[in-house]
């Protein structure tokens, strides 16, 4: 029951969304029945038609050459009509998924990352792509044939019922056989289906592991038995595939079975009406006609359930993407929030506290005050709230308690956006889009000209490489960088930042899979940025740590010590145990 | 799609069985308007009641007959095209079990995974289709054209234009819209590719003040969408407005016809309601032909993808015969490198050039140097995962290209980079090494390997379940249980294709010592990243852009190679800061 008011709350809300098409529904609507209307008005024509041919000698040329004539300006109109309404359905069901993919993609871009990070990215993507891709079809669907469907049925039966009452009746009574026959099969087939489907997500998982890991089974000599336990699945599949493909492809042949027999029920019945009451009840032009009726009436029935289907679909789609929709946005900027210039760099933290879920609280009361160009290292191992401390600054995420300040303003005070482009961030995960190099670089300031982009990836040591590419600057990078090492998609994000090079700076230093030349290159052009810059930055290196003059030591998501390298060598706590140990940072493989 | 029907051959009677019986339905689909037409004629114009009741139980007959010999032929192509399916599966598992790794990195082994099942199931759908349908429509457009002629050879030319007209239309418009729709798709990959840039840049794009600039664009490549699917359904929505208006040409046409015959007395008033049925029956038939087709393609696509996978031949062999000499004894070294070069296939630069080293039996060896020098490249040569392109690599003093793949991999413990664990108890994960390892062998493999504490302290300890990938275990926790799985076989080499990554530096410091005390005679192999985990080996391989750069101990090294010195200044270890 509760389904039933949530499917209808959907269904209002995707009939909202196509208020803008009102006029091309009407248009749609009015066009269904003019189609309707003239498909089942061709079979009456032709039918009278044939009435005038009854044998030989006794066909009336003068009678039939009109009424062909009419037929055929019939199915020219139906044929025209037929043609504007699909254009009609197909406008109307491509401009909604345009408007609502549009609308969602921006909602998306709104909402906070909290959101994004605890939702996967996979899960998001297939609402915005295949789900609204799913409604389209439903609307489509729902459009041509559920409308057309049900005018179809109507129309027909008042034809019928016009002709002869008590064949049409008939017609009525053996048709929804069919969709019982239909909806026995279905209720059989359903249960093989879902044994079908389980033995088959069984096999995909095991594909998906063993030969998604060949190399493994290989390394192993797991060949024989990997080729064993598919075989049983494999076979189990065979079993219970041939069943379920049989009885499931016996609705067509069964309700084609129950039309035939509705086909010969009126043959017969309308036999012997033409035959005991004449002409004057039922000519043999309209028992012609009666037969291609009955043929019309059954098909919306035939097609109901997968139509059926297809609707419920689109409707559990367009749920899944108004879910989405329904997220709440993050907080907008205050109304008189103040536009941050160039910052001077003094950042502070008061009792910050922060979790993400409120049962882990992370950060409990980190306090902090960072002079304009100073920088500050965190240290840590993996899972220490690092990258926390990044969300908080850029205000990614807002503190639960305490507060941040930029130049003594609290950052919740402040448009997201000019606090944000005050941060130059590199992060360790690169992130680069599909584009040129060119395009990449100038990614914070897309009016930058040809040599100031040259020049930011020269001063961040990416020149060299750019210019042995084939295309040079131009040169078209794949999704997510995929042609380029990761020291290279390191090197290009540094550009990135190096050409607006905003007065705060937030790094990350990347801990492996980089060789240790590009390293190299990327740790002077991380120090050529910091110079005069409040920096903070992520430190592996040992070298990076010595040199900053605050140096935050996080542990278990909160900080833990806090000083300069000589400082807290002398206190002897865990930053002196990290140090010694040698490796400051638990090297992580993901 | 023909090369696959090999896998019928099984299943001959039930190929042949399948399509015959639906050929038989669709006869006696066509007889239908006939026995009309002749229940018209001289049932009801002439009056006689019998005749009517003769009509009716025919076409229920007909109706009956028709439905068995359609159940029989669903029922067989259902048996031939799974049997078909599952037997081309086995086939396909089993081939992709044997193709090396050179093989697997050309295919890509998530490719594999879905030529396997998806494009499968396309393929044995495409062939349950065939088996059932895909003579069905040619056979009653023609028998309905050869009905045609049979009642009236003069209307029936009506029959011989409109039908090619109409298939005309119909493969016309097919024809024409399938490239617009593959562009409509593209276009659709497009806004996929912008929606996960998108998601997974949120954090850059907030940073730059992006993202207003994002949403036009994404908004633009919606646009473009609609554009495309508006052009396509533009010409798609013809299709059912121009074969109506053919259909009901021809069938005003064949009244024109027909009643002049009927007027001449050479056919009657039924029959001409018959050849209207059939015009009807041919649209319908080349309607369902076109759906078929564009399901078809979709296998023979699939069917294309399969051959590719099938086509696949590895390149990793054994011999065949075997020239095992058995050479043992303390002195043969446990591995050599003889002038090895190895080329990736179809690369263009060599990944390793003219490698050449001797290790002895027990010894650990520790491989260093940035990424792409050919670490991963060097260990992998030793199961023979790959051929080299030059010289020979020994174990035990045999070539490896002279033993079978199986032994030599028997005797060769693989820790691999990524820990890969596979759903299933962690005892049923150590088996892996060794099939018949008892408890006791694999609680001291976990020892070594540090992972008897955290695998004890585990619900069901041995028997505790791990989802698929290990995912309920921590990253550390995995590396350890890969190289205890490594450990289990007791194997003469061990490899660690750095493996201790994730692990904390006491844990990997414990790993060292207990794999260097409790593995007498075990050569193991190390590959890092970090100085730390190899200064203690008994001699460490630098390489650099595939070639060695230096071979020695940790203080030779020091001392004569630049490269060395240049890796271990950048991880300043404890030592030197300590000093």
């Amino acid at each position: 029951m509760k389904k039933k008011t949530e499917n209808s709350a959907t269904l209002v809300r995707v009939i909202a969304l196509i208020k803008p098409y009102l006029w091309l529904l009407c248009l749609s609507l009015l066009f269904a029945v003019i189609t309707v209307v003239t498909t089942l008005y061709a079979p009456v024509l032709t039918g009278q038609a044939i009435d005038h041919v009854v044998a030989a000698g006794k066909v009336d040329f003068k009678a039939i050459v009109p009424i062909l004539i009419k037929f055929l300006i019939v199915v020219g109109i139906m044929a025209a009509s037929n043609w504007i309404m699909n254009l009609c359905n197909n406008r109307i069901a491509f401009h909604v998924v345009r408007d609502l993919r549009t609308k969602v993609y921006a909602h998306v871009q709104n909402l906070p990352l909290s959101y994004l990070d605890s939702h996967p990215n996979g899960d998001t993507l297939s609402r915005i792509v295949t789900d609204i891709d799913q409604l389209s079809d439903g609307l489509l669907m729902g459009f041509s044939q559920l409308f057309t469907g049900v005018v179809t049925i109507a129309a027909t039966l008042g034809f019928m019922l016009s002709i002869h009452v008590g064949i049409a009746l008939l017609v009525v009574v053996l048709t929804p056989v069919s969709l019982f026959v239909a909806a026995f099969i279905a209720k059989r087939t359903y249960s093989l289906f879902q044994a079908q489907s389980k033995v088959r997500a069984e096999m995909t998982s095991l594909v998906e592991e063993l030969v998604g890991n060949q190399k493994v089974v290989t390394a192993f000599n797991y060949e024989e038995k990997a080729e064993e336990r598919f075989y049983d699945v494999n076979h189990r599949l065979q079993k219970v595939g041939i069943k379920a493909i049989f009885f499931s492809s016996l609705t067509n042949p069964c309700t084609r079975f129950v039309n035939g027999l509705v086909y010969t029920g009126v043959g017969i019945f309308g036999g012997f009406v033409a035959l005991t009451a004449g002409p004057a009840v039922l000519t043999i032009g309209q028992l012609s006609c009666f037969l291609s009726y009955a043929n019309q009436y059954t098909k919306p029935f035939n097609e109901i359930s997968s139509v059926i289907t297809e609707l419920q679909n689109a409707l559990a789609s367009a749920k899944r993407v108004f879910d989405l929709l329904d997220e709440p946005e993050q907080l907008p900027d205050k109304e008189n929030a103040v536009v941050l210039k160039e910052a001077e760099g003094t950042v502070g933290l008061s009792h910050v506290a922060f979790s993400y879920v409120p049962e882990v609280p992370l950060l409990k009361d980190v306090n902090l005050s960072v002079k304009p160009g100073q920088r500050v290292a965190i240290v840590g191992p993996t899972g220490c709230g690092k990258t926390t401390l990044i969300n908080l600054l850029m205000r990614f995420y807002d503190v639960k308690k305490g507060a941040i300040t930029v130049d003594g303003t609290d950052i919740r005070d402040m448009t997201r956006e000019s606090l944000r482009e005050n941060y130059g961030m590199v992060l360790q995960e690169t992130w680069l889009k599909s584009g040129t190099i060119a395009e990449n670089i100038a990614y914070g300031r897309p009016d930058a000209t040809m040599e100031e982009i040259e020049e930011a990836a020269k001063a961040s040591y990416a020149h060299n490489f750019i210019r042995r590419l084939k295309d040079g600057y131009q040169t078209v990078i794949a999704e997510d960088g995929g042609n380029l090492s990761q020291g290279q998609k390191q090197l290009l994000c540094i550009a990135r930042v190096m050409l607006c090079l905003p007065p705060m700076l937030i790094l990350d230093e990347a801990t492996s899979s980089i060789d240790t030349r590009m390293e190299v290159r990327i740790q002077r052009a991380f120090h050529k940025m910091m110079k005069g810059r409040t920096s903070f930055i992520v430190a592996h290196r040992l070298s990076t740590i010595r040199e900053a003059d605050v140096i935050l030591v996080m542990k278990d998501g909160d900080i833990i010590e806090q000083g300069t390298h000589e400082e807290l060598l002398g206190k002897g706590g865990f930053y002196r145990n990290l140090y010694y140990s040698g490796a400051p940072e638990e090297q992580a493989a993901e | 799609m023909l090369r696959l029907a090999r896998y019928l051959k099984n299943y001959k009677k039930e190929s042949i069985i399948g399509p015959l019986f639906k050929m038989l339905e669709a006869f006696f689909e066509l007889l239908v308007p006939l026995v009309v037409a002749d229940m018209i004629d001289n049932g009801i114009a002439k009056g006689d009641k019998t005749y009517i009741y003769r009509a009716a139980f025919i076409m229920v007959l007909l109706g009956v007959v028709g439905l068995v010999c359609s159940l029989i032929a669903q029922f067989f192509a259902a048996k031939a095209s799974v049997g078909f399916g599952t037997e081309l599966r086995d086939d396909l598992f089993a081939h992709m079990n044997r193709l090396s790794y050179a093989e697997l990195d050309k295919a890509g082994t998530s490719t594999l995974v879905t030529r396997i099942t998806s494009d499968m199931n396309q393929v044995q759908s495409g062939v349950n289709m065939i088996l059932r349908l895909f003579l069905r429509s040619p056979f009653i457009v023609i028998g309905a054209l050869v009905a045609a002629f049979l009642v009236n050879a003069k209307v029936a030319v009506i029959f011989v234009i409109a039908a090619p007209v109409l298939a005309l239309i119909i493969y016309g418009i097919m024809v024409l819209t399938i490239p617009m729709y593959s562009k409509a798709q593209k276009a659709l990959d497009t806004i996929s590719l912008a929606t996960r840039e998108g998601l997974n840049g949120a954090r850059v794009i907030r940073a730059f003040g992006r993202r207003e600039d994002e949403t036009e664009e994404f908004t633009e490549d919606c646009n473009r969408l609609l554009k495309l699917q508006k052009r396509v359904g533009k010409v798609s929505v013809a299709m059912n407005p121009l074969t109506y208006v053919v259909v009901n040409l021809a069938i005003a046409a064949i009244i024109m016809q027909g009643g002049k015959q009927v007027d001449a007395g050479v056919i009657t008033q039924g029959e001409v309601i018959a050849l209207v049925n059939y015009m009807t029956q041919i649209l319908n038939a080349l309607v369902a032909l076109q759906v078929l087709i564009v399901s078809f393609t979709k296998a023979m696509a699939s069917a294309k993808r399969v051959n590719e996978v099938l086509d696949l031949q590895p390149t990793v062999l054994d011999q065949e015969s075997f020239r095992l000499k058995n050479v043992s004894g303390e002195d043969v070294p446990a591995v050599v490198f003889d002038q090895v070069s190895f080329t990736y296939p179809g690369a263009k630069e060599e990944a390793l050039s003219n490698l050449s080293f001797t290790v002895k039996k027990g010894q650990t060896v520790g491989i260093i140097g940035g990424t792409g020098s050919g670490k991963s490249s060097l260990v992998n040569l030793l199961p023979r995962f790959y051929d080299v392109t030059k010289g020979t690599v020994r174990i035990n003093g045999v070539d490896v290209k002279d033993y079978p793949q199986r032994e030599l991999r028997g005797r060769i413990g693989m820790v691999p980079q990524k820990a890969v664990l596979f759903s299933g108890s962690i005892r049923d994960n150590m088996k892996w090494g060794k099939d018949d390892a008892t408890d006791e062998e694999i609680n001291e493999a976990l020892e070594i390997a540090q992972a008897k504490e955290f695998v004890d302290a585990k619900e069901g300890r041995l028997d505790y379940k791990l989802n698929q990938g290990g995912k309920n275990l921590s990253g550390g926790q995995r590396q350890r249980l890969t190289i205890a799985r490594a450990l289990v076989r007791k194997p003469e080499i061990l490899i660690l294709d750095d493996s201790a990554s994730a692990l904390d530096f006491a844990t990997d410091a414990a790993l060292r010592r207990a794999l260097a005390e409790k593995t007498e005679g075990m050569t193991v192999f190390m590959v890092s990243q970090r100085t730390t985990t190899i200064q203690n080996a008994d001699m460490i391989i630098v390489l650099e852009d595939g070639e060695v750069a230096g071979i020695g101990t940790h203080k030779e090294l020091q001392e004569t190679c630049e490269v060395y010195k240049e890796i271990c200044q950048s991880q300043v270890s404890a030592e030197e800061v300590g000093a």
